[in-house]
């Protein structure tokens, strides 16, 4: 019995290595083509390593190549201004992280921990919100934002996520559930009252969930680009994600920048990537249905 | 009254309590409850935005019921999401069932989930370059085997597929992960049960692995599935809708309605229809797999 499994078991370990390079060789091609002059990648599309390296796309992406380097290298010519969609970005999702967890951080406390009426009644309606898909609330949405005066603005790009995602306070809600209730009634007894416990107690005990969620809210709001597109078109408030979209809309027909666009993905992925290298155990840990059921 | 006594007895806490959902209920209201409420309103009226909204009763629907993009459009996400979802869970039932039978290695489901933790738009551009008809490898390689090469964004034929495959490719992982922490909720026991009856691994899988998975499938298919009908970004940053309107999903009409037209009153009809797709699918899923019923008993 044991040899039979064998051979299946082979065949196995085969399978899902074809899957785990399918997933990481792409972003290998990203990383081959961003180093390649443009001019070069038609010559050498099957080369494993970057056609001609250089890294002149990276120098276009960053405005750094005068124009007659980039046509040299087949880019467009146009000048970016991604260090700029590179700190819009990086506003918006560090402050809707630190708002968001913080804001849905005090509300699962009270929704979890203090006794008050309409309690549970109150944390259904919230939690009804996760039924409505995003696209039928960004209409409206984008009407809100538009009559305070907020049409591409950064505070317009986050503040409707700023406050409160109904998952948000849902994940924190069931950590908080599970801490014993003797601790604020330790602390009560001592006179403290709820704010204090909650911000001397229960968040630096919930230091855990608390950073797994920030690191969720993070990537979601830096990846987003419906939202982002909506409220942000002008360069002063564009994100990553909407100028790489219109990236590429600027390049000409016949030839793509297929160099310089890789090199702004890569840009664009990195702080996620890196993000991924120190939190992955957390994040990989994350998914599953410990809260679901 | 001691202390004690007053720290058992269960208190009013109201004041304390509505100090703290404040902020949170300030986002509810006003971008959560307030756009619902707003967005089935302004479905009955005619707006461009720059008026005030005119009420016109069902009009909106009655336009859509005689429009063909908007039915192409519905047919399109239904083909994309019947694509995509069917790929998608087949693929990550099998990948869960080998990781959970070789590996619980970090490294391999790390690098599986990947591609679902880079944006949607970084994803689409890869794809985009690695599927171009000239010089993207995919097509490299189909002409090297002597194949004709495919257009794959470009043929009316392939535009869907190819978008559902690219989003395939960026979901894989985590379904599978999902699946896999549904796995582990199965216990031991069973499979060593199964083993002592001689039920092979062919055997044990149709037998008990996916009968018992099933509540956690209608999870994540109900995840998987409301997430697919709003497929945006792929299409927007590489067809735009095209070839013609081969790949023009709802989402991506519904946004060149009210941003490219001004049709914010029709828009908004028709993000109701899709809201009432999405609850109606996910309904019927509950429904039609039994999700509530267990066979663990």
């Amino acid at each position: 019995m044991r040899t039979r499994i064998t051979w299946g078991r082979v065949l196995a370990w085969v399978v899902l290595w074809f899957f785990v390079l399918a997933t990481v060789l792409p972003f290998y091609w990203m990383l081959r083509t961003a180093f390649s002059d443009n001019q070069a990648l038609a010559a050498q599309s099957f080369s494993l390593l970057p056609a001609d390296f250089t890294l002149g796309p990276f120098k276009r992406v960053f405005g750094l190549a005068t124009p007659e380097e980039a046509m040299a290298e087949g880019g467009s010519g146009a000048s970016l201004s991604f260090w700029l969609y590179l700190r819009n970005s990086l506003v918006v999702a560090t402050a809707v992280t630190v708002g968001q967890v913080l804001f849905s951080s005090m509300a699962a406390y009270a929704f979890a921990r203090l006794s008050w009426p309409g309690r549970d009644a109150w944390f259904a309606v919230f939690l009804g919100a996760l039924l409505v898909p995003p696209i039928f609330t960004s209409l409206p949405n984008f009407l809100t934002i538009k009559s305070l005066g907020l049409l591409n603005t950064l505070p317009g790009i986050m503040l409707p996520s700023l406050f409160m995602t109904p998952f948000a306070i849902f994940f924190m809600r069931q950590f908080f559930l599970g801490i014993p209730k003797e601790i604020d009634e330790a602390a009560m007894i001592d006179g403290a009252k709820p704010w204090r416990i909650f911000f001397r107690i229960i968040l630096p005990i919930s230091a855990a969930p608390v950073t797994t969620l920030g690191i969720l809210t993070f990537i979601n709001t830096w990846n987003d680009y419906f939202w982002p597109l909506l409220v942000g078109q002008t360069e002063e408030s564009k994100v990553l994600t909407v100028a790489l979209g219109v990236f590429r809309s600027q390049t000409p027909q016949g030839a793509p920048d297929w160099a310089g666009l890789m090199a702004a993905s890569l840009v664009a992925a990195l702080p996620i990537v890196i993000l991924y290298a120190v939190f992955g155990r957390r994040v990989i840990n994350s998914i599953g249905f410990s809260g679901i059921k | 009254m001691t202390t004690a006594a007053v720290a058992r007895r269960p208190r009013n806490q109201l004041l304390p309590a509505l100090g703290m959902i404040a902020p949170a209920a300030l986002g509810f209201l006003v971008f959560y409850l307030y756009p619902t409420l707003r967005g089935a309103y302004l479905s009955l009226t005619e707006y461009n935005v720059l008026g005030s909204p005119v009420f016109v009763g069902l009009q909106n629907y009655v336009d859509m019921a005689k429009d063909d993009v908007f039915w192409n459009a519905v047919r399109v996400t239904f083909l994309y999401v019947v694509l995509n979802i069917g790929f998608q869970t087949v693929l990550a039932v099998g990948l869960a069932v080998l990781m959970h039978r070789l590996t619980k290695s970090v490294l391999i489901r790390g690098s599986l989930l990947l591609p679902y933790l880079i944006a949607n738009v970084v994803v689409a551009l890869l794809w985009f370059w690695m599927l171009d008809f000239n010089i993207g490898i995919v097509n490299a390689v189909i002409d090297a085997i002597g194949l004709p090469k495919v257009a794959f964004f470009g043929d009316e034929a392939w535009t869907v597929a190819t978008i559902a495959g690219v989003n395939t490719w960026r979901h894989l992982g985590y379904t599978a992960l999902l699946v896999f922490a549904g796995l582990q909720m199965i216990p031991a026991s069973v499979y060593e049960a199964a083993a002592v009856d001689g039920a092979g691994e062919w055997r044990t899988f149709w037998r008990i692995t996916l009968p018992l998975l099933r509540p956690v499938l209608v999870l994540v298919l109900v995840i998987t599935v409301t997430g697919a009908f709003q497929v945006f970004d792929t299409v927007a940053v590489t067809t735009a809708g095209g070839p013609g309107n081969a790949s023009r999903v709802l989402q991506l009409y519904i946004y060149e309605q009210a941003f490219a037209r001004g049709h914010f009153g029709y828009a908004s009809a028709m993000s109701v229809v899709l809201f009432l797709v999405l609850a109606g699918a996910a309904f019927a899923q509950m429904r039609l797999l039994r999700a509530g019923e267990s066979d663990l008993s």
